[in-house]
């Protein structure tokens, strides 16, 4: 996941960058606590992608697909907001 | 065109014919009139600059960031407290590598309040990124204003242009001016290598840059700065090679054969270089040398140039309050400590809050200085001159 950093010759100058740039910088890394999603009991009521902070949900024609490790931080609001009877994803530790 | 201009309206003028993009300012004493003047050109038409009244001068380097963020040639002009207030952003434009042209009227900093002419102000800025020319007169004011836009832009980061307060900004005298239409054709228009208003190639600018980025942002800047003098040069001459008038980095007055010399910075140059020829009169052999490229401080030039005497003495008109003594001088011990040839320096505290420097005194420092070259030694390496209770 890590990328090798460019020294002072090779950036931009004055702190300039082309836009978008965030979809490059994979905030993933920083993470402690992993969503394991089950497809089994997932309902696809969409209050995980709803309520990510990210866009770590992965969805296509409306069903979730699964979790984008890339963006995902390991916040957990998506485990505590699947409905109590569904309970389609859990935490785990991340192992590095 | 010969007129009679003073440092203020000189800058002024000079601002009218560089027409900038924006020039977004706050008026303070002794530098109002330059933003005064500059108001009533946009008022007159004669520019079709856009001009912003700034309610602070925090808000007015602000709106100077922006606007040359955005590719603007820009321009502001501001003294003591203003500078003061607008330290925050001075590391804005030049950590963004913006080319902005600051005029700054050189004042006391309070406290105690005071309005007239020491350096504590833009010495109190000089690590901030920026470069730094004193000016001797109004002409070179005019002159250097002029060449501040050139220099700024090809090396992207931003100028200083200071005058003396009051002695300079509004001592009246002889200023030959370049026709209107000279100036921007000897400016062109600015090229900015990526600008916010370019759609077609959207940037983000100034976003937050930590340990993994920050210390190679600055190592560029660093570079930037390392690199000026020789752009200064290159533009100092084209200047002369179009208009006829030449500038040094580092002024040296009748150093040929001096045996002892004064190192100033801003109007003490004119004064210092009268009481050279009266002193040469008098058989006397000095010199003196005038640091008119303060940041990047030109170490090669001012090396050659100080170490041709047997005694310096360096005259600050500010004090670091750090029990080290003055700006140039502490500059001056740090490149000597390598040197092989080494002078006595002493360092002559001088001038502050406005306090004036006259000719006479300046020939009592050369007294001296030539005193110390006779003994060989130097008792008391940093004096207060002219202070009352010394």
């Amino acid at each position: 996941m890590k990328k090798e950093k460019k020294g002072w010759k090779e950036l931009p100058l004055g702190l300039v960058w082309q836009s978008g740039t965030s979809q490059e910088f994979e905030t993933g890394d920083w993470r402690s606590d992993k969503p394991i999603w089950d497809a089994k009991k997932c309902t696809h009521c969409l209050i995980c992608w709803i309520y990510c902070p990210d866009s770590a949900i992965i969805i296509k024609d409306g069903k979730v697909q699964g979790i984008d490790y890339r963006y995902c931080k390991g916040c957990g609001i998506c485990a505590e907001e699947c409905p109590p009877k569904v309970k389609a994803i859990t935490m785990v530790r991340e192992e590095k | 065109m010969i007129v009679a201009r003073t440092g203020n309206e000189a800058m002024a003028e000079a601002m009218r014919q560089i027409n900038p993009d924006v020039v977004a300012a706050y008026p303070i004493t002794p530098a109002t009139e330059i933003v005064q003047h500059f108001a009533s050109y946009v008022a007159d038409g004669l520019v079709t600059t856009e001009y912003v009244p700034a309610e602070s001068e925090h808000s007015a380097l602000s709106a100077c960031i922006g606007a040359a963020a955005a590719g603007a040639r820009v321009m502001t002009a501001t003294a003591a407290q203003g500078l003061a207030l607008m330290h925050e952003m001075l590391f804005i434009a030049s950590g963004m590598r913006l080319p902005i042209v600051l005029c700054l009227v050189n004042r006391a900093l309070s406290s105690p309040i005071n309005i007239h002419c020491d350096h504590s102000d833009s010495l109190a800025s000089r690590d901030s990124g920026w470069l730094q020319i004193f000016t001797e007169n109004p002409q070179e004011a005019y002159d250097t204003t002029i060449m501040a836009v050139k220099i700024a832009e090809e090396i992207l980061l931003p100028v200083m242009v200071t005058t003396d307060g009051f002695i300079i900004s509004h001592g009246m005298e002889r200023v030959e001016l370049i026709d209107d239409d000279k100036v921007p054709e000897w400016l062109g228009e600015r090229k900015a290598p990526y600008t916010l208003l370019d759609v077609d190639n959207p940037i983000t600018i100034g976003m937050l840059d930590l340990q993994d980025y920050y210390f190679e942002h600055k190592r560029q800047e660093i570079e930037a700065m390392n690199n000026a003098l020789p752009v200064i040069e290159k533009v100092q001459k084209d200047f002369g090679d179009t208009f006829g008038r030449y500038y040094p980095i580092v002024d040296e007055y009748r150093m040929e054969d001096a045996e002892v010399a004064v190192l100033v910075m801003g109007s003490t140059g004119g004064t210092g270089k009268v009481a050279v020829d009266r002193m040469r009169k008098k058989g006397k052999k000095v010199g003196l040398v005038r640091c008119r490229v303060y940041r990047p401080f030109p170490r090669e030039r001012m090396l050659k140039a100080i170490t041709k005497v047997k005694v310096l003495g360096i005259m600050d008109r500010a004090d670091t309050l750090s029990t080290l003594g003055g700006h140039l001088y502490n500059d001056c011990r740090s490149i000597l400590y390598e040197s092989e040839a080494r002078p006595l320096l002493k360092n002559y505290i001088y001038g502050l809050g406005g306090r004036d420097i006259s000719i006479e005194e300046i020939e009592t420092v050369f007294e001296q200085l030539l005193e110390i070259k006779e003994r060989g030694r130097v008792d008391k390496e940093i004096v207060y001159y002219g202070v009352r209770g010394e």
